[in-house]
């Protein structure tokens, strides 16, 4: 709320060729924009959208890791699963308040977040029928999530940028316990490696797409790399994950369920990587468009937990205004 | 140490263990669905003191039973009729007053027992007791600030806190319950007399009352039953939950 006093009261900006040029100069010079620093509408428009919907991620995020805590295996893994869902909320509450430096409230985004307006990240609208479903999602789910953020840390806008990389260390941790948890079970009876072989099936492609449209269908991608939002291409970050993820399914003894995945030594200028077969962008669109298993739900909870709360946040502030004008 | 304070001690051990696990637990719950993501923090945090200190003190009471069993052990494979924590901590969430006033409630007991451990003969709890305490006192003021904010708030918040008051209330009386072992672990300068932490307990609770506006009913029947196995009908879905997968796959490794 602050922050959104300062922002943008003091600015007639003119959006003239000239301006555009001298922004984009800071930009190509490696500056970091902050919040009080004139910037495109176009740009704030871009980063309340990005980080927005990363911080939606992030919430709707805590519901399917959230379905395993009360159902945990062992207590080392119920506490290490609860600190997990805590450190995505911790991510949610950094980023909403790096959107707010540029002139948005939590309230406005969560509000966007209910109506369906603002997007989040499609995989968490995937369900997790399985405790292996624990440890994928940290492994390729977060594995991803990471070959995304990293480079985001040397994103243009400052605060977006330094929220990223505590992040980025935060979901590391992540991925080594999710792959360190697979492996367990891979290691484990014949029906916790079925678990886990399971668990990859299902969210192998779903991983995939969580990098987006390939670059020639994708509509942000060109002028957010311009504007050094984004670093690199989706199709780029793809396949570096999957470069990445490979090995570490062949070393627990897993299979990627892609028959067309084979080693290509021509690839990443002549360095060799994978090349893999086509991702169903229908069911790319269908899940992003609403109809996925979980969509509906995951709103539902998050509504829910919204609506419940109603009574507990007009009493907060009831107390405080009481208090004040004590 | 003598076989008969080990087990008074284990015994007791497991009762301690056991309100932290299912208090934690059911603090868990909540998670992901908290009335503002500040809470969706912090009460996983709650949660993760609370189990840390079952997980302590669980594998202190595998230690003094000395028959190979692990936390796990203690945690996945007993039954509701084993399980011997107090009924107020695995009462149901209900809304977020009973939450914050169960916290409240718990935690106003544990902060003066925590305290006076720091005198007990046993190194363990002792060492234990230097840790608890601090995050026992953070609970106290996280969960006594809502109940004085809920208490005070508006009239719907008000309303609920003294329904929480009339349902959790009589749950209250158990925490200060003792039996024979417990009793022998007293005598023993092991564990602490209940009688002063009573009167702390009661300190504290008419001080958040007084400033929640709310009243401390007299309660002529207390809910007890917990510390003897004997809990209520809430309590097996919790454990169906919480033991689901050992159960499902004995002998599995996690």
């Amino acid at each position: 709320m602050y922050s959104q006093g300062l922002i943008g009261a003091d600015s007639n900006i003119v959006e003239d060729q000239a301006f555009l040029d001298a922004f984009q100069q800071r930009i190509d010079a490696e500056e970091k924009i902050e919040p009080n620093d004139p910037m495109p509408q176009a740009y704030r428009n871009t980063l309340i959208r990005m980080i927005g919907q990363h911080a939606h991620s992030e919430i709707v995020g805590m519901l399917p890791e959230g379905n395993w805590i009360t159902r945990a295996p062992s207590l080392r893994r119920k506490v290490a699963l609860l600190a997990k869902v805590q450190d995505e909320g911790g991510h949610g509450l950094y980023l909403y308040s790096a959107a707010e430096t540029l002139g948005v409230s939590r309230e406005q985004m969560t509000e966007e977040l209910l109506s369906g307006k603002a997007k989040y990240s499609s995989i968490f609208n995937y369900p997790t029928p399985s405790w292996a479903d624990i440890g994928t999602i940290g492994w390729l789910v977060d594995g991803a999530a990471i070959m995304n953020q990293v480079p985001l840390c040397r994103c243009s806008y400052g605060p977006y940028a330094r929220a990223m990389i505590r992040v980025c260390k935060e979901e590391s941790f992540h991925q080594r316990q999710g792959y360190e948890l697979v492996k367990t079970l891979c290691e484990g009876t014949a029906e916790q490696k079925a678990m886990a072989q399971d668990s990859l099936n299902r969210w192998w492609w779903p991983s995939l797409m969580m990098f987006g449209p390939s670059d020639t269908d994708s509509q942000h991608s060109d002028q957010s790399m311009k504007w050094k939002i984004k670093r690199f291409t989706n199709d780029a970050l793809r396949q570096k994950f999957v470069d990445a993820t490979i090995p570490q399914a062949e070393l627990i003894g897993l299979h990627v369920p892609d028959k067309d995945l084979k080693w290509n030594e021509n690839k990443n200028d002549g360095k060799g990587g994978y090349d893999f077969g086509e991702i169903d962008w229908d069911e790319f669109w269908r899940v992003v468009k609403g109809h996925g298993l979980m969509n509906k739900d995951r709103i539902k909870a998050r509504k829910k937990a919204w609506d419940d709360g109603a009574w507990v946040r007009e009493a907060a502030q009831a107390f405080a205004k009481k208090n004040v004008a004590a | 140490m003598s076989i008969t304070i080990r087990n008074a001690l284990l015994h007791s051990v497991v009762q301690i263990a056991d309100d932290h696990l299912i208090l934690g637990h059911r603090l868990s719950e909540w998670c992901g669905h908290a009335p503002m993501l500040e809470e969706d923090l912090s009460m996983p945090n709650m949660a993760l003191d609370l189990i840390g200190t079952a997980r302590t003190l669980y594998s202190y009471a595998a230690e003094l039973e000395g028959k190979n069993r692990t936390e796990d052990d203690f945690a996945y494979l007993r039954t509701d009729r084993e399980y011997q924590n107090c009924l107020l901590v695995e009462r149901p969430n209900t809304d977020f007053a009973h939450t914050m006033l169960k916290q409240l409630y718990f935690s106003a007991f544990m902060k003066p027992f925590w305290d006076a451990m720091h005198h007990s003969s046993d190194a363990t709890l002792q060492a234990l007791s230097h840790k608890a305490v601090k995050e026992i006192a953070y609970h106290i003021r996280h969960s006594g600030e809502w109940v004085v904010r809920l208490g005070d708030g508006t009239d719907e918040s008000s309303a609920r806190m003294s329904a929480a008051v009339s349902a959790l209330h009589p749950y209250t009386d158990e925490l200060f319950e003792t039996d024979a072992q417990r009793l022998h672990c007293i005598e023993q300068g092991v564990l602490p007399e209940l009688g002063e932490i009573k009167l702390q307990w009661s300190q504290t609770i008419d001080t958040v009352f007084t400033q929640a506006k709310l009243h401390r009913p007299n309660i002529g029947f207390p809910q007890t039953g917990g510390r003897q196995g004997l809990h209520t009908e809430d309590f097996g879905m919790l454990l169906a939950q919480l033991q689901y997968l050992p159960r499902s796959y004995p002998g599995a490794t996690w």
